[in-house]
């Protein structure tokens, strides 16, 4: 494959760097004054890098035409799939951040750069088919997030929650890159093809521990239990628009990473990373079920939410089959509408001073005060619990049936037995907004293009969503073959 | 004859050890930025080891890529550090705790 065939592949990420570089100049030069204007552009080069992927998730892109660079780059129908979630995601924080920062008079021009930079960053990620691209997109991405969750400076919470993203994070960089570093030396190369025939006739006691040290280290990134502990104190402390950034797209692009990682690099020695992944998707289901239960912030009850639902999108990586890679990938589009339209519903809750407030308790008696709000937070909530009318259970359904399929029967009995405890919380929500006396906080004036996205949103979880479901999964069912095509 | 075996054990050492700095650490902020330092630093002995031993450049060129990437985190890491000191007064671990958990 020559050159220009390669610069093709990327072309996607060529948009996102050139205009990521070309902004940070101008944010340079032109100051605070223009972030507007960059916010504005950075929206318009994530369209672009949008529109380029979608014709090759459309058509189902597979096979050696979608190599670059001699194997480092995978520009497939799997890969664009996860990245048109991203860029959409990312477009949508873009929407919401000016509004955020410049009512804290703390906008700068720098945060849509930001964004851009770590949108590329997770492109590459997903498209990745080598350890030292792999490496590369995800410090990217890592390395702008820890900025964008120290962002309001003169706030304790946010530069705690930045310090202790950026420990946790350096930390999980390590053991992701030591578990590279021994795959690499007992496999003999960095390739996620010569990994594949390197290990196909059983995993030495080295490739064994790289294996386990690289699942640890991107189980840091997708918040999945046992290595959660980050997720709650981050959430909670950076600004908001940057939480709904860090739980959907990151999330998205970590998920697509693993799935690649365990099924095209160690696709053959399922048996092996498919225990480590049971045990993780269990803990997380349970812990992000339980740990929600006394949480007094929505934006610390959301954190819990999204370790409890990346347990729910382990279950259909487990299943180690296509059919389990496509429901994951049905469940993220799902989870990644649901994320947005939470925090956006978070972002509309501000007291008559337009300041923002977080406490369960200011929700109470919304449906008097707010019923738009109240309503849309209902539909929201029920959907991540994955009550039926809604479209949040169509995503828990594909996935266990991918589970019952590939004869993880029992794993699919317990998942579906914590998803009724997460259900409590959830449920809690609705109840303190339907039923309780109003508090009365919650009060600040509204926006055209938040109410716009909420709107969108709460339209694509309600129950004309499932218009969508024979599209979606032929996209997802696309997507999975374009993957399982690698072994 | 020092072998692979040996290099693989330093660098095993020295990971562990930057492990244990970020865990058992309850000083001061920069010291969990040196540990990671070393995580990385061990890390990168175990890539040109093993590059050496399979005859193959990629361990090398990969290393230069982690020397790289630990740089801009070192100064990120410390640029997020000088934030909270000018919030907080104070980089001891034990007053990372304005959150619960």
């Amino acid at each position: 494959m020559d050159l220009a065939a390669s610069l093709g592949l990327v072309a996607p990420e060529i948009v996102l760097s050139l205009s990521g570089l070309v902004l940070l100049l101008l944010a340079a030069w032109g100051g605070d004054k223009g972030a507007r204007v960059i916010s504005v552009a950075a929206c318009v080069a994530l369209g672009g890098a949008f529109a380029l992927v979608a014709p090759s998730v459309c058509t189902g892109a597979s096979g050696p035409d979608t190599v670059a660079f001699g194997g480092q780059f995978r520009a497939d129908a799997f890969a664009g799939l996860a990245k048109l979630m991203i860029f959409a995601a990312s477009g949508a924080v873009l929407v919401v951040a000016p509004r955020f920062f410049e009512r804290l008079d703390s906008m700068r021009a720098e945060i849509p750069v930001l964004v851009l930079f770590a949108a590329l960053g997770m492109s590459i990620m997903v498209s990745a088919t080598d350890l030292v691209t792999l490496y590369i997109g995800l410090e990217l991405n890592s390395l702008s997030a820890y900025v964008l969750a120290a962002l309001l400076r003169n706030d304790e919470r946010s530069a705690e929650a930045g310090l202790k993203y950026f420990v946790l994070g350096g930390l999980a960089s390590g053991i992701l890159l030591f578990g590279m570093s021994l795959t690499y030396g007992f496999a003999g190369t960095t390739n996620f093809g010569g990994i594949a025939v390197a290990v196909s006739d059983g995993l030495s006691i080295g490739q064994m521990f790289g294996l386990t040290f690289v699942l640890a280290g991107l189980a840091f990134k997708i918040s999945a239990a046992p290595f959660h502990m980050w997720t709650p104190d981050v959430y909670e402390g950076a600004p908001t628009p940057v939480t709904m950034f860090f739980a959907s797209a990151p999330k998205v692009a970590a998920i697509a990473l693993l799935a690649r990682v365990s099924l095209e690099a160690f696709g053959s020695q399922a048996g092996a990373w498919q225990q480590i992944v049971i045990f993780a998707a269990l803990l997380s289901i349970v812990i992000g079920a339980l740990g929600a239960i006394g949480q007094q912030n929505v934006k610390r009850l959301l954190a819990y939410s999204s370790i409890n639902n990346v347990g729910f999108i382990l279950i259909g990586l487990a299943a180690g089959t296509a059919d389990g890679a496509s429901a994951m990938l049905v469940y993220l589009a799902i989870y990644v509408v649901m994320t947005v339209g939470s925090f956006i519903a978070v972002l509309l809750m501000r007291d008559a001073d337009g300041n923002a407030v977080e406490g369960i308790s200011d929700l109470a008696g919304l449906s008097t005060t707010r019923p738009a709000l109240a309503w849309c937070l209902m539909a929201l909530m029920f959907s991540l619990a994955g009550i039926p009318p809604l479209f949040g259970f169509w995503g828990k359904f594909v996935v266990f049936q991918a589970a019952v399929e590939a004869d993880l029967v029992a794993l699919a009995a317990i998942g579906i037995a914590a998803s009724v405890i997460g259900a409590f919380y959830y449920i809690k929500i609705v109840k303190v907004m339907f039923f309780d006396e109003p508090a009365d906080t919650v009060k600040g004036a509204a926006d055209t293009p938040h109410w716009a996205l909420l709107a969108i949103c709460a339209l694509l979880i309600s129950p004309l969503g499932y218009l969508l479901t024979g599209w979606l999964g032929s996209l997802a069912d696309m997507a999975a073959a374009s993957l399982a095509l690698a072994f | 004859m020092i072998g692979i075996e040996h290099y693989v054990v330093v660098s095993s050492i020295l990971f562990v050890l930057g492990v244990l700095g970020i865990f058992l650490n309850r000083k001061n902020v920069i010291v969990i930025l040196m540990a990671i330092e070393l995580i990385l630093l061990s890390v990168n002995i175990n890539l040109v080891a093993f590059s050496a031993e399979l005859n193959d450049l990629t361990g090398q060129v990969f290393a230069m890529f982690v020397l790289t990437v630990a740089a801009a985190e070192a100064a990120i890491g410390l640029a997020i550090l000088v934030t909270y000191f000018r919030t907080r007064g104070s980089i001891a671990v034990d007053d990372v705790n304005r959150m619960k958990g």
